[in-house]
C-alpha cells in the first residue's frame, strides 16, 4: 500500500510460503475510479461549458493543496500521490452546480471552502484516509448547501455551446417535479421519451457531473467489471429508489394528493445524483459496510431515505443526505450481519 | 481535587479556566455551548449567568455541607441551584428583556447543567466556603471564556457581524449560525485547545464525553 513504508511492510510478512501478490493498491483504485468518472465529467463540461471545468479544477487543486498542508501541519507523511485527495476534489467538483463560477456575486471561494471541509476537516482531522466516518466529498457538499443555499441551487441550462458564456438559470428536473408536477416537466422537455433521452445523455440542469445517467452508468459498469466495486450497494440502492418512488411517488395533477403505484420510477432513477451517488459515493470502501449482507441493507437504507426526501422532504433531491446518514450506520450494519462461527452457541460464549 | 491544605486561590481560578475548563477540557454542559452561541451577546450572557449561578451555588452548598444528609444530597444541590437560577432568570428578565427572549429558555435550563452539579458534588460539598467561592469563580470564568470564544467565531463566520454590528461584506458561512455549525465550532475549538495543551504545556489532551 502506498501509505506504508518499507519497515512497516516488512512487519506484515508472516510466513515463507509463496503468496500470490495482487497489484491492487490504494493509489491504483483511486486513479481507476477517477478514470471511471471521466465520461460523466466530459458530458458535464460539454453541456455546461468551461465554467464546469474551472469548478472541477478548482476543487481538485484546492483538495490536493489542503491535503498537503494538513499533512505538513499535523506532521504526518504526505500522501497526496495516492490520488485520494484528487478523487475527493473531483467528486466534490462534479457535485457542484456550474453557476458557482461567478465573479459578481463573488463565489469562487465557495468550492475552495468545500474542499477544505472535505479534506482537512472530514478526512485529515479524523485520522486521514481510512479513518473518516463520512464521505469527504459529500460532507463538503452538505456544508456548502447549508451555508450558501441560494448559490448552491442556481442551475444553468445546458447549452452545449462550448465557448458561449451566456447562461440562463432554470430548475432541475426533480425541482420542477416537486414544485409543478409531472405535466409541467413533460411540457418543458416536449415529450416523455425526449425527457428520458435528455436525462440519459445529460442535457438537463443539475450539478456538473450528475446529469448524464448514461456516462455515469458506463463508468460504474467499468468499475464493476474491474471488480473494484460489487453490485450489492448500487443495485439495491437504485432498485429501492425505483420501487418506492413507483409506489408512493405519483400525485394526482388535479388535487395534488398522492396516488399509489402511479410514480415514474425511470425518471427518478435517471434523475438527480442517484447514479453518481450509487456507483461512486455509496460504494466508498472507508465509509460503507464491508460485509455483503450489510452492503445490501446499506443500499436499501440509502434508497429509502433518498425516496423519502424526494417525495416528502423539503429538498428536491436527497441522495447526499441519504448516503451521509447511512454512513453513520455502516459499522452497526457490519456488526449486525456478522456471521456466527460454526458451532457457536450463546451460552458457550459466556 | 480534594486536597484542602494545598489549595491556592489563584490555582483554583486557573484550574477552572485552563486545567479543567468545563467546555474544552471536561466537555460538560455542551448543550448550551451549541444552543446559545450563535450570537456573541447570547453566549456572553449565558456565560455570565452560569458564572453567577456556579459561584452562588458553590457558596451555598459549602455553607450547608455539614447539614446535608448524604443520602439526599443530589436533590438538595438541585434545589440550591434552582434557587439561584430563578434569581438570575428574574434579574435578566427585568434588566435585559430583549436578550432574555433569545436565551431565556436556556437560562432556566442551567438547573440541569452538569457542570454546576458536578462542582457542587466534587468540590463545594467537601471544601470550606472561601475555596468554594474561588472554585465557582474559576469554573464560571472558564465557562464564560469558552462560550465567548465559541460565539465570537460563530457570529463572525455565520452572520459576518460582532455584537450585531456588520463587519464582513461578502456572504457569510450560514452553517455557523445553525446548530450543525455549533458542533463544528465546538469540536474545532476543543481540538485547538488540546493542540495548544499538548504542544506548549506537555499535556495529554482530552477527549471529553459529557452532555
Amino acid at each position: 500500500m502506498a501509505v506504508m513504508n518499507e519497515k512497516e511492510h516488512a512487519r506484515l510478512i508472516v510466513s515463507v510460503s509463496p503468496h500470490i501478490r495482487s497489484d491492487v493498491s490504494v493509489s491504483r483504485i483511486m486513479w481507476t475510479v477517477s478514470i471511471a468518472l471521466f465520461p460523466a465529467l466530459l458530458m458535464g463540461v460539454y453541456f455546461f461549458g468551461p465554467r464546469a471545468l474551472f469548478i472541477v479544477a478548482t476543487c481538485i487543486v484546492s483538495s490536493v493543496f489542503f491535503e498537503y498542508l494538513t499533512a505538513k501541519v499535523m506532521g504526518r507523511p504526505v500522501t497526496i500521490n495516492d490520488g485520494s485527495a484528487f478523487l475527493t476534489g473531483l467528486l466534490l467538483g462534479m457535485n457542484l452546480p456550474s453557476s458557482l463560477w461567478s465573479f459578481s456575486p463573488f463565489l469562487i471561494h465557495v468550492p475552495i471552502i468545500g474542499s477544505f471541509v472535505a479534506v482537512a476537516i472530514t478526512k485529515m482531522l479524523f485520522g486521514g484516509l481510512g479513518y473518516n466516518i463520512f464521505n469527504p466529498a459529500l460532507i463538503g457538499r452538505a456544508f456548502l448547501l447549508i451555508s450558501w443555499p441560494r448559490a448552491m441551487t442556481i442551475f444553468y441550462k445546458p447549452t452545449a455551446a462550448f465557448l458561449g458564456f451566456d447562461a440562463q438559470t432554470t430548475a432541475t428536473p426533480l425541482g420542477i417535479l416537486k414544485e409543478d408536477g409531472m405535466n409541467k416537466l413533460i411540457e418543458v422537455f416536449g415529450t416523455k421519451s425526449n425527457l428520458y433521452l435528455m436525462k440519459l445523455i445529460g442535457q438537463n440542469a443539475g450539478s456538473i457531473g450528475e446529469t448524464s445517467a448514461l456516462a455515469l452508468l458506463i463508468g460504474g459498469l467499468y468499475l464493476l467489471a474491474k471488480r473494484y466495486i460489487t453490485w450489492h450497494i448500487p443495485v439495491t440502492f437504485i432498485a429501492t429508489v425505483a420501487v418506492v418512488t413507483w409506489i408512493f411517488g405519483g400525485t394526482d395533477p388535479a388535487t395534488g394528493k398522492m396516488v399509489l403505484f402511479a410514480g415514474d420510477p425511470l425518471l427518478n432513477v435517471l434523475s438527480g445524483g442517484l447514479m453518481l451517488g450509487a456507483f461512486f459515493m455509496a460504494t466508498d470502501y472507508v465509509t460503507g459496510p464491508t460485509l455483503r449482507n450489510a452492503q445490501i441493507l446499506f443500499g436499501i437504507g440509502c434508497g429509502l431515505i433518498t425516496s423519502l426526501i424526494r417525495i416528502k422532504g423539503g429538498f428536491p433531491e436527497g441522495v447526499m443526505f441519504a448516503i451521509l446518514l447511512m454512513n453513520c450506520f455502516a459499522p452497526l450494519l457490519d456488526r449486525y450481519v456478522k456471521r456466527k462461527p460454526f458451532g457457536f452457541r450463546k451460552e458457550a460464549a459466556r | 481535587m480534594a486536597q484542602p491544605n494545598k489549595i491556592s486561590y489563584f490555582g483554583l481560578i486557573k484550574n477552572g479556566i485552563f486545567g479543567e475548563n468545563p467546555i474544552f477540557r471536561v466537555a460538560l454542559s455542551l448543550c448550551p455551548a451549541v444552543a446559545v452561541t450563535n450570537s456573541l451577546k447570547g453566549g456572553m450572557l449565558m456565560g455570565v449567568a452560569v458564572l453567577f449561578v456556579q459561584t452562588m451555588t458553590n457558596v451555598t452548598v459549602s455553607i450547608l455541607r455539614k447539614f446535608i444528609n448524604p443520602k439526599v444530597r443530589i436533590p438538595i444541590f438541585i434545589l440550591v441551584t434552582a434557587t439561584w437560577v430563578t434569581v438570575s432568570d428574574l434579574l435578566l428578565h427585568a434588566y435585559e428583556p430583549a436578550a432574555y427572549k433569545q436565551v431565556g429558555l436556556y437560562i432556566k435550563l442551567i438547573v440541569a447543567f452538569a457542570i454546576i452539579l458536578s462542582r457542587a458534588e466534587l468540590f463545594a460539598s467537601k471544601n470550606k466556603v472561601i475555596p468554594s467561592i474561588f472554585d465557582g469563580l474559576g469554573m464560571g470564568m472558564g465557562f464564560l471564556l469558552a462560550l465567548t470564544v465559541i460565539s465570537f467565531f460563530r457570529e463572525l463566520l455565520g452572520s459576518g457581524s460582532l455584537l450585531g454590528y456588520p463587519l464582513v461584506a461578502t456572504k457569510p458561512v450560514l452553517i455557523f449560525v445553525l446548530p450543525a455549525g455549533g458542533f463544528f465550532a465546538v469540536g474545532l475549538l476543543m481540538g485547538f485547545f488540546n493542540w495548544i495543551d499538548i504542544k506548549f504545556f506537555g499535556g495529554a489532551g482530552s477527549s471529553g464525553g459529557g452532555h
